[in-house]
């Protein structure tokens, strides 16, 4: 869409030093950058996504030392000498986190866009309450938005993973009752 | 690695991996952020390109100056209409898109000029240095103005003025059948648009492979249609493209059409010799829409003393924007499944598209159908109130019998309707609880149908509309390729348990390979729900082809009959003595030094539609799904708030191949439907004259356009039916889109049984519940339809009143053979 025609944004470079998932790293990139770009674009972790860039959709969710944020509404400025944990960073080796096995199973990832943010909300809940109740859960996410599952077999997986982190047996996932169709007509 | 857990001791040779709820194989890469979607993939030397849009809803282009934008830091190369003179659509019948505008804009967003750049900010920089001096022409809001409107025409292709499509279709005499009728019924309906808001935003990048062909990388359902109209576009050989469909994070039909950028992305890689990328901004998704129509329907229902329907007669007036898109097939889908759930004997349809200048509608979730769909099951809920007789029950005695020939000629095969509302009847309580909960809390009920793929190919021809490759390698591994394109509905995993499951094999032991037009046979794309059924039928083909070489391998092996021969757990073994057997890798070696490599190759063609009337290519399908739900709502009569407390829905999918992914369908499909029930909306207004009156949306932001959220979604009962259907894949049918069929019925019919005010359209906000409560009428919803030049009708006899299918007064057609219908078996 036409707009006024603005100034051009200034050009100038930030050399930014940070902890992502654990590890130093450096950059130097543009001054007017979010965290969501310099994480996908400086560094190459596709794994956080976008949705809207206007803090709408949660999709690029990350902790922030620790804390929960949106990475599109975070200046990379701001995240000088700090410590963020993406998607990419919430195993350590081969084997799955427990909310990421949760969520593979129980149907909770169906196109997997929503996921990184999802699971990174939900590892920030679980963190402080893995016995966290479905209200508590779906309060805690409400901020990320989920277009595929009707977010119920995301709650379910929150809750599953929860368990395991508790050391509770995994539970499977719930499946639908079977009604077997007796006017079906012809048969196989 | 993938549970394994699942095998269970000792081979069997059937139903290893159909049913079983195992992770889907591509589970592992969605939940570390691996999948790679389009926007996911960068290059070295990657260029980025952004679009200049149309800043007003209708012009004459005068002249774009790209001149600024050249000159500015950074820039590339600016592309124009001038690059693009060939026109496509996704429709044969209507090619009336440019990749970029060449003589008019049409909509406010219609991209004018493309603006390649070092980077993205210095593309979008540039992009508003694109000068546009347009000629405003007149512009058109709303279908009562196009109709009234006819010139100036938006489109010089259509069937007059601003109609883009009028259709008139008569399956026996309905004036007749109304007036004999015991009782007649009339009501109108209206059903908002809604944009599909997939969480992933568009996004493509193109490149000139190392030999200097061209590759379209591209968040697409359909790579297969994406191929044809690049190579026409671009006026290159298809041989010469290579379209690769990313794994997508969502489509529910967005990313079905085909879309300016895909093809200008892959012109500006050919000019500049440099890989070019584009990603929309969620604003531009809402722009390119390509969504749900808005439809106002008039319906009208003769019934008998016993309750049955003589005669039913819809209308449908739908808003299409202002591009073809898919919308003759739009315009017929809002006809063609009205009746295939309830025996209609006569039945009539009109449906009328008209262009406006607002942006494209096409295809989602349902495709043409939640619009009558609603109006119907309002209408017979209206219907069986006057009748007094239980919207249920009656469902239940007038559905469709299995093996049916319906008034407009669909085949029903296998209908497990009545199982369905039986399901959602006994699980909501129904009988107990139906108009007795009080004011303020209520339950609604309603069913419907969907296809399993379209009966024909969006173009015409003998080919297959899927096709699927495999090849075993010596060390038993599989790898299957198709061009089927994953949206994030688990099309990889039905491909790879389908393999798996005649093969013996565990899922995770497949290699999927899809969505690539150079690496695997075209399957036609993902809409109108056709991949479970039409790839998964390729795939039984081809993998059947595999068994039986690996069978003839080990027979001769194990010194037993081939027919003696099963597969599982991994091993090929003498079904009289499991224990004596081959690995599978070695049944692949045996067959491969019996006959060489081991690849084979299966498709699939669904059977002729037996009806032949003009537009009757609409509504055929292999099979038919069925769905039904009962909604359960509080209604705040202050505040006109409608809460959904529950939701039971019941889904026939003939047979299920994973219960974990299948109830996710169901559910998000309740999710969905829920949303275009309460809160989705596609709203534009205009902007004062001296914004030349633009037509711009309302909301274009996923915060404002409310959809639900967490704190919105009911507990949701899922049941599914299961009967195997003969054409799907081991029985199976499609669940993505028709479980949100009956949810805004449902939910409508739900508020009038809590608080006995009909909101005639959706979405039912607030407003709607607080204007019905106060109104005499205690309706909130459209008045009169408006009057449309209806074409002469097509009178096509119903099955039982004679006839072959074809329409008595349409010239014989010359592409389709005179032929009997298929006989109608019990």
């Amino acid at each position: 869409m036409e707009r006024a025609v603005a100034a051009p944004v200034p050009r100038e470079k930030l050399r930014l030093a940070l902890s992502v998932n654990g590890e130093a790293r450096e950059v130097l990139t543009e001054s007017w950058k979010t965290l969501l770009e310099v994480l996908r674009e400086d560094l190459g972790l596709t794994g956080t996504k976008h949705g809207c860039e206007l803090g709408e959709c949660g999709a690029c969710a990350v902790l922030l030392d620790g804390e929960l944020v949106l990475s599109c509404l975070v200046a990379a400025v701001e995240c000088q000498g700090r410590s963020v944990t993406t998607v990419e960073g919430l195993r350590d080796g081969p084997e799955l986190h427990p909310l990421q096995a949760a969520f593979a199973d129980h149907g909770a990832a169906q196109c997997g866009y929503c996921t990184p943010g999802m699971l990174v909300a939900a590892r920030w809940l679980l963190d402080r309450k893995p016995d966290a109740t479905r209200a508590e859960i779906a309060e805690a996410l409400s901020g990320q938005l989920c277009r595929c599952t009707g977010y119920l077999q995301i709650f379910e997986a929150v809750e599953a993973a929860g368990r395991v982190m508790r050391g509770l047996p995994a539970p499977g996932p719930r499946l639908p009752e079977v009604h077997r169709g007796s006017s079906h007509g012809r048969s196989e | 690695m993938a549970d394994r857990s699942e095998r269970g001791p000792g081979p069997r040779a059937s139903f290893g991996a159909v049913g079983k709820p195992l992770r889907r194989v591509d589970g592992r890469a969605k939940v570390t952020g691996e999948t790679r979607f389009a926007d996911d993939l960068s290059m070295p030397g990657m260029l980025f390109m952004k679009l200049a849009r149309a800043s007003v809803p209708h012009a004459r282009i005068l002249e774009v100056d790209a001149s600024r934008a050249l000159a500015a830091e950074g820039v590339r190369a600016v592309l124009t209409g001038k690059e693009f003179p060939v026109p496509f659509g996704i429709l044969p019948v209507s090619q009336d898109e440019h990749a970029l505008c060449t003589d008019k804009v049409r909509f406010v967003g219609d991209p004018v000029a493309a603006v390649v750049a070092a980077d993205e900010l210095a593309a979008e920089e540039a992009a508003r240095l694109v000068a546009v001096r347009y000629e405003p022409l007149p512009t058109i809001a709303s279908p009562e103005e196009a109709l009234a409107t006819p010139e100036p025409r938006i489109h010089d292709h259509g069937d007059a003025g601003n109609v883009h499509k009028a259709v008139a279709l008569d399956f026996g005499d309905v004036p007749g059948a109304l007036a004999s009728a015991e009782h007649v019924f009339e009501d109108h309906f209206f059903y908002q648009g809604s944009n599909h808001l997939a969480l992933e935003q568009h996004a493509t990048l193109a490149y000139l492979d190392p030999d200097g062909r061209v590759v379209i990388a591209s968040s697409t359902q359909v790579p297969h249609y994406l191929h044809r109209a690049a190579a026409r576009v671009l006026g290159l050989p298809p041989a010469g493209i290579r379209i690769i469909a990313q794994p997508q994070g969502g489509g529910f039909g967005g990313k079905t059409d085909l879309f300016g950028h895909e093809i200008v992305a892959a012109k500006a890689a050919l000019i500049t010799g440099r890989p070019v990328k584009i990603s929309l901004t969620r604003e531009e998704v809402f722009y390119c829409h390509r969504g749900r129509h808005p439809v106002r329907m008039r319906m009208r229902t003769g019934v008998g003393k016993d309750g049955r329907i003589l005669g039913h007669s819809v209308e449908t007036l739908l808003d299409g924007g202002a591009y073809g898109s898919y919308g003759v097939a739009s315009t017929f889908y809002t006809g063609a499944l009205e009746t295939v759930t309830y025996r209609m004997e006569r039945y009539r349809f009109r449906g009328c598209r008209t262009f406006t200048n607002k942006p494209p509608c096409g295809p989602k979730r349902g495709h043409g159908t939640p619009q009558p769909r609603f109006g119907l099951e309002v209408h017979l809920d209206k219907i069986c109130e006057r009748l007094g007789r239980d919207p249920a029950e009656w469902r239940i005695e007038n559905a469709v019998e299995a093996g049916s020939l319906t008034a407009n000629w669909m085949k029903v095969r296998t209908i497990g309707l009545k199982e369905c509302l039986e399901a959602v009847v006994a699980a909501s309580g129904w009988k107990q609880r139906f108009r007795r909960l009080g004011r303020g809390r209520g339950l609604g009920i309603a069913s419907s149908a969907y296809m399993c793929g379209a009966g024909l190919p969006i173009y015409f021809n003998d080919m297959p509309h899927s096709g699927v490759q495999l090849l075993l390698d010596r060390g038993g591994g599989v790898t299957v390729s198709c061009g089927a394109a994953e949206v994030g509905q688990g099309s990889d995993n039905v491909l790879a348990v389908i393999v798996a499951e005649v093969l013996g094999l565990h899922p995770a032991d497949v290699r999927v390979v899809t969505g690539d037009t150079a690496l695997g046979p075209v399957d036609l794309g993902s809409y109108s729900s056709r991949v479970t059924l039409m790839m998964g039928n390729a795939a039984v083909e081809a993998a059947t082809r595999a068994r039986e070489r690996l069978a003839a391998a080990a027979a001769a092996r194990l010194e037993v009959p081939a027919e003696r021969i099963g597969f599982g757990e991994g091993r090929v073994f003498d079904v009289s003595d499991p224990d004596r057997g081959l690995s599978f890798a070695e049944a692949v070696q045996r067959a491969e030094a019996a006959g060489g490599t081991v690849g084979t190759v299966g498709s699939y063609r669904p059977p002729p539609p037996p009806s032949r009337y003009k537009g009757g290519g609409v509504g055929p399908s292999p099979a038919y799904s069925y769905s039904a739900a009962v909604v359960e709502v509080e209604v705040d009569e202050a505040t006109g708030v409608v809460r959904v407390a529950k939701v039971w829905i019941a889904h026939d999918i003939g047979r299920a191949l994973n219960p974990v992914l299948v109830r996710g369908q169901v559910e998000g499909s309740v999710y969905m439907g829920l949303g275009e029930a309460l809160m989705e909306e596609q709203e534009f207004r205009r902007l004062p004259p001296r914004l030349s009156r633009a037509l711009v949306h309302q909301a274009p932001s996923m915060l404002e356009y409310k959809s639900p959220g967490t704190l919105d979604m009911p507990e949701v009962e899922t049941i599914l039916v299961e009967g195997p259907e003969p054409n799907g894949p081991f029985g199976a049918k499609e669940v993505g889109q028709g479980p949100l069929l009956p949810i805004p019925p449902a939910v409508a019919n739900a508020v009038y049984d809590a608080v006995r005010v009909r909101v005639d359209e959706v979405p039912i906000t607030p407003e709607k519940v607080l204007a019905a409560l106060d109104s005499a009428s205690r309706r909130y919803g459209p008045g009169e339809f408006p009057s449309v030049p209806w074409p002469e009708p097509l009178l096509v006899p119903p099955p039982w009143e004679g006839g072959d299918g074809g329409a008595l007064n349409e010239p014989k057609r010359k592409d389709r053979p005179a032929r009997r219908p298929e006989a109608v078996k019990p």
